[in-house]
């Protein structure tokens, strides 16, 4: 909630999704939303063809908003209608557990009918007839500000059968978790809401497009993504395809915390203003006066960026050959393709920052309580790995930190990425490699610390 | 087909399956299209190291030992293979290890199973599942053949990093009659659960507590009852399902190991006897895809306790004046010859087990017919019938009722009524019992106690054996070599893993002592040198040998369903 007026117009924010979230009077009654012109693009998605809608998605180029960023259209295409027998089940992931990560409740919280409109349109074009809100247990009141939702757009046939008088019928039931993250991996999620413990399913075979919610054919989307869906069949694939920039298109809701003075949620444009803008400008800059020394961009499971870093950076030019640039931490521009050429992501769009008070091992010990806690301990490398790196981050911080930790730590980290069963394998061990790459000092220096503390009370 | 369904068979592809080309550490070999990337290095000797996978059961992919490197034929601009000078394709290799237990063989598919990459990953995992291990390794049950202390050793360190406190887990956990886990030293694999639900049915098994944590449960309120549930034990890569039966009982590495056949019911499941001076330890499954596949139920599994039983016959022996005289075999055999010979073959019945090798069968038949001459001795085997399961067991309790059957002894029991009213009616006065207990078959011991003659010949000492006049000890299952055929018709060897405890004797040396005493054919003393014998007089075994039966058994052709 930048202060407009202390902004200049580059920097004033582009709502879409929170468009009316936070506009005095804006409840999340379905009267509201209607007044505001609620589930109009469902009457128009409904006369639309299903293929239609999901060449319109295609065309808009809208990428995941639940951390991988990968390209809906291609995701809801994976279905073959003409071959499949099975139902279609569509699942949205309101588990929003990563770490850094508030955006999908607010959507939830003060406007759920967005995301159902977003959701039936969804349901729809994959001509789901069943569909899930799959919602983080802790968030128990929006769940039941879902489940009142629900109940309001039954009411007004929106949902249920002969949706509108189209002849389409669904139903959308809102689950709850019981309070793991894993349960937000989407065949965690599909797991466990059959019934079973969140174990992610191996893939391959099972991709949830082929064989998901029961082994039928399954989208698993996010909230945001679920409520651009709304903004693209009202404004068209091709214009949503203009707001951005190539390939990352449409808005972007950032989720700030940490050391900056106004922390809390901003949408923009895709790419439209800079890591720096956001931070010194947006959120009014480091608390107390203080230096920036990191940032991790996309939520905890992204590598950690320091202040000071430069970054090759391959960028498009006009003529549409590309070119290499350098480009300074400040200068990225929040969007998804140069944030990974940074070396990092922008995941769920949790930016997490540190400033030069922070202990670096300390907060990597932190994170790295949570992942300990969080892995399902289904897969060998993570489930071992996880708590291992834990232990010696807690033992470090504690004063008992040895020589060999570092290296040590780095060893581990890279024995997990890319052999586990799902993503939480990255995800637990890119923030310990990328804190021990990008601040080994800080970890050689707590062991030098135990080792001078040790001969000094030996000396004593 | 095994005699049980198996819910996956990722070993076997139909026989219709097509050939494709499969790159195997540089090597192109051709195998089945469909056939689990582990089968393809193992049909080529090689070894893709692995704990959760198991060729019967569902693919769980946890474990991740099984990283292996995959390559793909690089496809040109025409989206056809390119191919390179001899005409194979190029491949292009993905930069992330796959699981070799979830990929299964297609056209032009390249497989590492050594390279840097791959080591890199099998030592990683190893390093991960020693953290927390208990290294029970000097008094684990699984020591000697644990895939833990093998992998450790072949793709292992060999030192650790690991400088934390070790996670603590339950250790002797009650988990069903017959089966103990140690949480501690259980690697998650998960083969047990899979095990429990999709081949026993008795969903009972999961994993409780979270990440590091995890441990292997029995659901609340339940236990592992089954009567497949020692399997577990065996599938169990690690020392944390142990049976209570074996715990503690002997080293492995001290077993000798005989492969037999279990003779508790008809289905025969092949065995492993192992054994160490003279006693016999347990029994494991051996796998025979035509018979019992990887598994053998609990029951036959400890059936074979009786054996060392304190109720042994050890003596052969007389009765007389109600007391059992110890006496000589060859002297105790020459009188029970003149015994049976001196009776009118009319009144002699024969009590005879399908439970008997075909071998020793063959030899009652010869003994009968050396007695009989014109007239007809009553011959009758005991049927034991329990409940099929739907698994292995059948319902016919018996392992050979179908030789018997071949070799024309007995009616499967049909006529065993007739004993009695025979011996009542005072047709028959002399019995001879083989291992079998005529009063457990329905003769009153009044009725035997009459008898002018009772032989009996077995191994536990029943109501028979008690007012036998003649007592000659048998040898178990463990302690001779013969043949059975199974409920299928299928023909298998069991074989000698103990010596007879004490004096008693193998059962076609008691059989062929009688016969040469009656001026009968030496058929030989051991198992193969009458089952040649045999075979060229009974068409059902026509040009079979000992040798050919081999390990995992023959069917007969004219025996099958
Ligand atoms: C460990 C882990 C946790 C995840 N948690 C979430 C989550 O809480 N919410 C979410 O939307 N996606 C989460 N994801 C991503 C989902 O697996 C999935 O990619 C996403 O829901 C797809 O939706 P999208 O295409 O709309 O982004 C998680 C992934 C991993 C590996
Ligand atoms: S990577 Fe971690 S969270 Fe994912 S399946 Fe394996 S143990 Fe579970
Ligand atoms: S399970 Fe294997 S490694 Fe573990 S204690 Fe037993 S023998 Fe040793
Ligand atoms: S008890 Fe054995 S079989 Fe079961 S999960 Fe543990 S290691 Fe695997
Ligand atoms: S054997 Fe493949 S992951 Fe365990």
């Amino acid at each position: 909630m930048a202060e407009s007026g202390a902004l200049t117009d580059r920097l004033r924010e582009h709502r879409l999704i929170l468009r009316y979230a936070d506009e005095p009077g804006y409840s999340q009654d379905i009267d509201c939303y209607l007044r505001h012109g609620g589930y109009e693009q469902l009457r128009k998605a409904l006369s639309m063809d299903p293929a239609a809608i999901v060449a319109e998605v295609k065309a808009s180029g809208l990428r995941g908003r639940g951390g991988a960023g990968f390209p809906t259209g291609t995701k809801w295409g994976f279905i073959d209608h003409t071959k499949n027998r099975k139902p279609v089940y569509l699942l949205c992931n309101a588990d929003e557990s990563e770490p850094g990560t508030f955006k999908d409740r607010q959507i939830i919280y003060k406007d759920p009918h967005q995301l159902l409109e977003g959701m039936i349109i969804a349901s729809y074009a994959n001509r789901a007839h069943l569909a899930y809100i799959y919602i983080r247990g802790e968030m128990v009141r929006g769940a039941q500000i879902l489940e009142r939702a629900l109940a309001e757009a039954r009411a007004k046939n929106f949902l249920g059968t002969n949706i509108l008088g189209s002849g389409y019928d669904l139903d959308i039931f809102v689950f709850r978790g019981a309070g793991a993250y894993i349960c937000g991996e989407e065949t965690g999620l599909i797991e466990s809401l059959e019934g079973k413990r969140a174990y992610p399913r191996i893939k391959p075979p099972y991709f949830p497009a082929a064989l998901g919610l029961y082994l039928c054919p399954t989208i698993v989307n996010n909230v945001e993504t679920l409520c651009n869906v709304k903004h693209i069949v009202e404004m068209g694939g091709a214009a949503f395809a203009k707001i951005g920039t190539p390939n990352n298109t449409g808005t972007r809701i950032w989720c700030v915390s940490g050391d900056v003075r106004r922390p809390g949620y901003y949408e923009y444009d895709c790419g439209a203003i800079t890591l720096g803008e956001l931070l010194y400008d947006v959120c009014g800059g480091i608390r107390d006066g203080n230096r920036l020394k990191a940032v991790i961009p996309g939520g905890s499971s992204a590598k950690v960026l320091r202040a000071g870093e430069i970054y090759r950076v391959q960028r498009k030019k006009p003529d549409g050959s590309a070119e290499e640039i350098e480009m300074r931490l400040e200068d990225l521009p929040l969007d998804f393709d140069t944030i990974a050429a940074s070396g990092s992501m922008s995941g769920s769009g949790g930016v997490i920052v540190m400033d030069h008070t922070r202990d670096m091992v300390e907060c990597l010990s932190n994170l790295s309580a949570f992942y300990a806690h969080e892995s399902c301990g289904q897969c060998t490398p993570c489930r071992e790995g996880a708590l291992w790196m834990h232990k010696i981050l807690r033992r470090m911080v504690g004063g008992g930190a040895r020589p060999e930790d570092p290296q040590l730590l780095l060893d581990v980290s890279g024995q997990i990425a890319g052999r586990t069963i799902c993503a939480f394998g990255e995800a637990c061990s890119w923030p310990v490699e990328s804190f021990v790459a990008k601040f080994r000092e800080e970890f050689e220096a707590k062991a030098t610390a135990a080792q001078e503390s040790e001969s000094l009370s030996r000396a004593c | 087909m095994a005699l049980i369904k198996n819910p996956f068979d990722h070993d076997l592809t139909p026989a219709d399956a097509p050939l494709v080309h499969v790159q195997l550490d540089g090597q192109w070999v051709e195998v089945p299209r469909g056939l689990n990337v582990i089968e393809v290095a193992r049909r080529f000797g090689k070894l893709i190291p692995h704990y959760c996978y198991h060729p019967k059961l569902s693919i769980a992919g946890n474990c991740r030992m099984c990283l292996f490197e995959m390559g793909t034929p690089k496809l040109g601009p025409d989206r056809k293979p390119i191919l390179d000078a001899e005409g194979r394709p190029v491949l292009q290799w993905m930069p992330r290890p796959q699981i070799a237990c979830a990929t299964t063989a297609f056209e032009g598919i390249g497989i590492r199973t050594n390279s840097p990459l791959v080591e890199s990953c099998q030592e990683g995992v190893l390093e991960f599942l020693l953290l927390n291990h208990p290294l029970d390794c000097p008094i684990c049950d699984q020591a000697g053949e644990c895939k833990l202390q093998e992998y450790a050793f072949d793709y292992g360190k060999g030192r650790s990093r690991f400088g934390e406190e070790k996670v603590k887990k339950p250790k002797r956990v009650d988990i069903g009659p017959r089966i103990l886990l140690d949480d501690e030293r259980c690697i998650l694999c998960t083969r047990c659960i899979r095990f429990a639900r999709e081949l026993a049915g008795e969903d009972c098994l999961g994993i409780t507590e979270r990440g590091g944590y995890n441990r292997l449960s029995v659901y609340p309120d339940k236990r592992f009852t089954s009567n497949y549930s020692l399997n577990t034990a065996d599938i169990c890569p690690v020392g944390a399902l142990t049976t209570k039966d074996f715990r503690f009982r002997m080293r492995v590495w001290f077993l000798k190991e005989t492969e037999s056949i279990c003779v508790d019911c008809a289905t025969g499941c092949n065995v492993t006897v192992g054994s160490r001076e003279g006693i016999v330890y347990r029994l494991t499954p051996r796998v025979n895809e035509a018979v019992n596949s990887h598994w053998m139920c609990d029951q036959g599994r400890l059936g074979f306790h009786p054996i060392h039983s304190k109720h042994r016959v050890l003596e052969p022996g007389r009765r007389a004046d109600g007391r059992l005289f110890p006496g000589e075999w060859p002297l105790l055999l020459r009188q029970v010859a003149e015994a049976l010979r001196k009776l009118d073959p009319s009144s002699l019945a024969l009590l005879v087990s399908a439970r008997m090798t075909n071998e020793e069968l063959f030899l009652v038949r010869q003994l009968r017919d050396l007695l009989q001459g014109d007239g007809e001795i009553f011959t009758e085997v005991v049927p034991r019938k329990g409940k099929a399961d739907g698994l292995l067991r059948s319902d016919d309790l018996n392992p050979n009722s179908r030789g018997a059957r071949i070799l024309g002894i007995g009616t499967d029991g049909e006529r065993l009524p007739e004993l009695r009213k025979g011996i009542e009616e005072g047709k028959i006065r002399a019995l001879f019992c083989l291992h079998e207990d005529a009063a457990g078959a329905g003769v009153p011991e009044a009725l035997l106690s009459g008898l002018v003659l009772l032989v009996w010949q077995g191994i536990l000492a029943d109501r028979s054996s008690e007012i036998a006049h003649w007592v000659l000890p048998g040898a178990s299952f463990a302690e001779k070599n013969g043949t059975m055929v199974n409920r299928a018709g299928r023909l298998q060897r069991i074989q000698q893993a103990i010596p007879t405890p004490g004096r008693a004797k193998e059962d076609i040396r008691i059989l062929r002592g009688l016969i040469l005493a009656l001026g009968g054919e030496d058929f030989g003393q051991s198992g193969p040198e009458v089952f040649a014998k045999m075979a060229a007089r009974i068409p059902a075994f026509q040009g079979l040998s000992w040798v050919g039966v081999g390990n995992q058994g023959v069917t007969l052709p004219g025996e099958v369903q």
